[in-house]
């Protein structure tokens, strides 16, 4: 759901009264607006660049220059991959496409149901327990494939979106 | 009564308070726990609690206090316990048993359990400290030396260890003096470039408009390094201190600590110290009762590289997007509004207050003699004690790897360093005898940069990392040059077509050239040294992408499209099934022999197979090229 009515705007408000309007600090007011509603809904953006006086491209051309913003509401769980040097050597990459493979979305996607939303991060700079994750603001350390089920399984995703094969307990079957 | 003797009078009031405190908490037993960013996601939040309930249910009058990083970053979680009449000791990799051990055999009982100790901290005589082992011969701490010991959110701690009596000092005598200090200690500056920092801070310093701000970078943005996130959760008030010197010495009334959004811990930690200093009178209106005001805050970072550039750095603190622009005019003319700036990185103002308490030559006899002190590394990847060490620069990269680091884990072979991050290089063992500083680094391809240090062994493709930090770059790049945001996608592009074997020769030559347009036609140290990667990668180790353009060969079996799994049936069990069960696809099967293998078509790569055969079998090899596959099957 579009955040754009009215109501939906009132922390934007009083975000901006805090900050008196001012041009200069415009990146801390869309860091406190992300936090309040998650991301950045185009109406905030509007009105923001109303109040600070500045054409909505400049607002929107901060939104999107800046890694930190995002144009889309996130997921109720956000997982974030460390792509960092030392997590792409031991397996970054891996972590990420067995998340995208659980999850059936892409990096910077949200799921249908707005459970989950994955996207790659640069350095978190916990580098001595790569591949790094991080679930809602925890860090998670070496992350495996099958590190990425039991993760996925504490935050209730149970179950592949493909059901496993019954047989594979007993050894698979041949095809 | 003179404003001299007054600040010294209003110092030593704090410092006596501090003591106090300390001498009390030194009377007690205390459990310190390893509470950055790294230490937490090893788990030291659980065993913080652990203690805690221990503790309460055995009614024990112990203190648990969250501290940072000591640096001993692969024996995370890591706990110190000190009590009177011991030494000081470390134990590493804690979980819940262990600390029920430790409460009930140490802190109840007198057995301080040396078999689960990783080291002491003060000398003693049954227990080695961390300086009797390879890494503590090699390391000087001087400005991490407090980390992991002193809590970071108690402001006294840090008094108490002489901490604002630099800053003390200072205030006391005319800025000019403070200049000459830093100047003449050669201190450069630690975010990568090496600048002089007492220059910078001369020519702020002779600008004519009064107005002057002062800005800390900890914007670190080069994967691989996480030296100032550790110093900001460890020890803030480290780089608190060393900015009002600096405010002092240029006369500035206004700072700004510059932290990377993807860091909470420390901008909450920082926020926290900078409270704490204001309610001492270390912040704010007439600092020490000097009469020198000066106010600091926390901007918070948004998670762009080019912002750790300076100008682009500043652009992003007025509300614009972080783009850089040409120098000069430098920022020490016309920086934040268009005033005089003075901008260093966490690390440089972290050596200034060591500088001011011990005197530059002091500093200048650490060292070598064009870059003196020491430089703080992250160092991480293949090597055995992964960590952040603090060692005198001239030390060289071998004693870095093998001596401190401990060596390559897993009976590998070294294969490559790679320093300073998507601007730094890759440098092989024949460069590991290069002595660690500005100059000698430069010569060999690489940069000092900010300290990043990844170490890379046989399974590491040097392609696959050219092609990983030029993606970062290219994604990074602001677009305003041509050269960069052109010329690293091409770039990228010929990379990738390399590492899926579909690469030819002709494209190394062409690599060159865009390098060295690149580095010519780009404005700012992004685009200048974007190519930095690639072309040490193809100076030091050009076999290995033409064994990828001719053979489809990737020599250390990690391009996943010049790569198959395989099963090797004489060494697989019948009665193992634990690679079944790891396959997130269902790709392996079992065979009418009750062996397992692989289906081909529906493996995804993941290495989860090849990590989950237990160790007795190890059945489970990568082959490169793909076409080997039908060669050993055929041959069946």
């Amino acid at each position: 759901m579009e955040i754009g009515g009215s109501e939906g705007l009132l922390p934007v408000e009083e975000i901006l009264s805090r900050y008196r309007n001012d041009r200069e600090k415009l990146i801390p007011i869309l860091q406190q607006v992300q936090e309040k509603l998650g991301y950045l809904p185009l109406a905030a953006m509007e009105r923001i660049a109303r109040a600070v006086r500045v054409p909505a491209v400049e607002v929107y051309g901060l939104a999107t220059f800046y890694n930190q913003f995002r144009l889309n509401p996130p997921g109720d769980h956000q997982i974030k991959i460390c792509m960092g040097t030392a997590c792409y050597m031991v397996g970054g990459q891996i972590a990420l496409d067995s998340f995208e493979r659980r999850l059936q979305i892409g990096e910077d996607e949200t799921t249908p149901d707005r459970r989950f939303s994955l996207e790659r991060v640069a350095c978190v700079g916990c580098c001595t327990l790569a591949p790094v994750v991080v679930i809602n603001e925890r860090v998670e350390g070496k992350v495996t494939p099958t590190r990425v089920d039991g993760i996925l399984l504490e935050l209730g995703l149970e179950g592949l979106p493909e059901q496993k094969n019954s047989a594979s307990e007993e050894g698979g079957k041949t095809p | 009564m003179s404003a001299v003797t007054e600040i010294g009078l209003t110092y030593a009031g704090l410092r006596r308070q501090a003591e106090e405190k300390a001498t009390r908490l030194k009377a007690q037993a205390v459990i310190r726990i390893g509470s950055a960013t790294c230490g937490l996601a090893a788990g030291a939040a659980a065993v913080k609690e652990a203690f805690e309930r221990e503790i309460s249910k055995r009614r024990l009058p112990v203190k648990v206090l969250e501290t940072g990083c000591l640096g001993h970053c692969h024996a995370e979680p890591l706990v110190i316990i000190s009590r009177p009449g011991f030494p000081g000791i470390a134990y590493g990799f804690v979980d819940e048993d262990l600390v029920e051990l430790l409460v009930k055999n140490f802190l109840e009982g007198d057995d301080p359990c040396y078999e689960y100790a990783l080291a002491a901290l003060d000398p003693n005589d049954v227990f080695p400290t961390f300086e009797d082992f390879p890494r503590g011969v090699y390391e000087k701490k001087i400005i991490s030396g407090e980390s992991g010991i002193i809590d970071p959110k108690e402001i006294e701690q840090y008094l108490a260890g002489g901490g604002y009596g630099a800053l003390a000092e200072v205030l006391a005598r005319p800025p000019q003096e403070v200049i000459r200090e830093i100047k003449g200690a050669n201190l450069r500056g630690r975010g990568g470039a090496g600048f002089p920092a007492g220059v910078k801070w001369e020519l702020c310093d002779r600008q004519e408009e009064r107005e002057r701000f002062i800005i800390c970078n900890g914007d670190e943005g080069d994967p691989g390094a996480f030296m100032d996130r550790s110093l900001l959760e460890s020890n803030p008030h480290l780089c608190i201190e060393g900015m009002i010197i600096g405010a002092y010495a240029i006369q500035a009334r206004q700072g700004y600590i510059y932290i990377r959004a993807e860091y909470p811990l420390a901008i909450e930690r920082v926020n926290v110290a900078l409270n704490q200093a204001r309610e001492k009178g270390l912040l704010g209106e007439s600092i020490l009762n000097s009469g020198f005001s000066f106010d600091l805050e926390v901007f918070q970072g948004s998670g762009a590289f080019v912002c750790g550039e300076s100008s682009a750095l500043v652009r992003s603190m007025e509300g614009e997007r972080g783009v850089p622009r040409h120098r000069p005019p430098r920022l020490t003319e016309s920086g934040f509004r268009g005033k005089p700036t003075l901008l260093n990185n966490v690390k440089t103002f972290c050596y200034v207050p060591p500088i001011i308490r011990h005197g530059k030559d002091w500093f200048k006899g650490m060292g070598t003699a064009s870059s003196p002190g020491t430089a703080l590394f992250s160092l991480v990847g293949k090597v055995a004690h992964t960590g952040l060490v603090e060692v005198p620069m001239g030390t060289t990269l071998r004693e870095l790897v093998f001596e401190v680091g401990g060596g390559i884990p897993d009976g590998k072979q070294f294969k490559a360093v790679q320093i300073g991050g998507p601007s730094g290089g890759c440098l092989p063992e024949s460069a590991l005898d290069i002595p660690i500083d500005y100059d000698s680094l430069h010569e060999a391809g690489a940069i000092m940069g900010s300290g990043g240090l990844v170490v890379m062994d046989d399974d590491d493709c040097m392609v696959a990392v050219a092609r990983y930090f030029l993606e970062f770059t290219q994604q990074e790049s602001c677009g305003q040059c041509t050269f960069c945001r052109l010329g690293t996608r091409h770039m990228l592009d010929l990379l990738t077509a390399i590492c899926q074997g579909k690469g030819d020769l002709k494209s190394l030559d062409t690599l060159k050239d865009l390098a060295e347009d690149i580095k010519a036609g780009s404005l700012c140290g992004l685009g200048k040294t974007a190519p930095n990667p690639v072309l040490t990668t193809l100076r030091y180790f050009r076999e290995e992408y033409v064994a990828h353009i001719r053979e489809g060969i990737c020599p250390a079996k990690m391009c996943p499209d010049l790569i198959v799994y395989y099963i090797e049936p004489e060494k697989c069990s019948k009665l193992c099934n634990v690679c079944v069960g790891s396959c997130p696809v269902d790709a392996i099967y079992t065979r009418e022999d009750g062996l397992k293998a692989i289906d081909q078509k529906k493996c995804v790569k993941c290495d989860n197979c090849l990590k989950t055969c237990p160790p007795q079998y190890q059945a489970v090899i990568k082959l490169s090229p793909p076409e080997k596959l039908a060669e050993l099957e055929g041959k069946k």
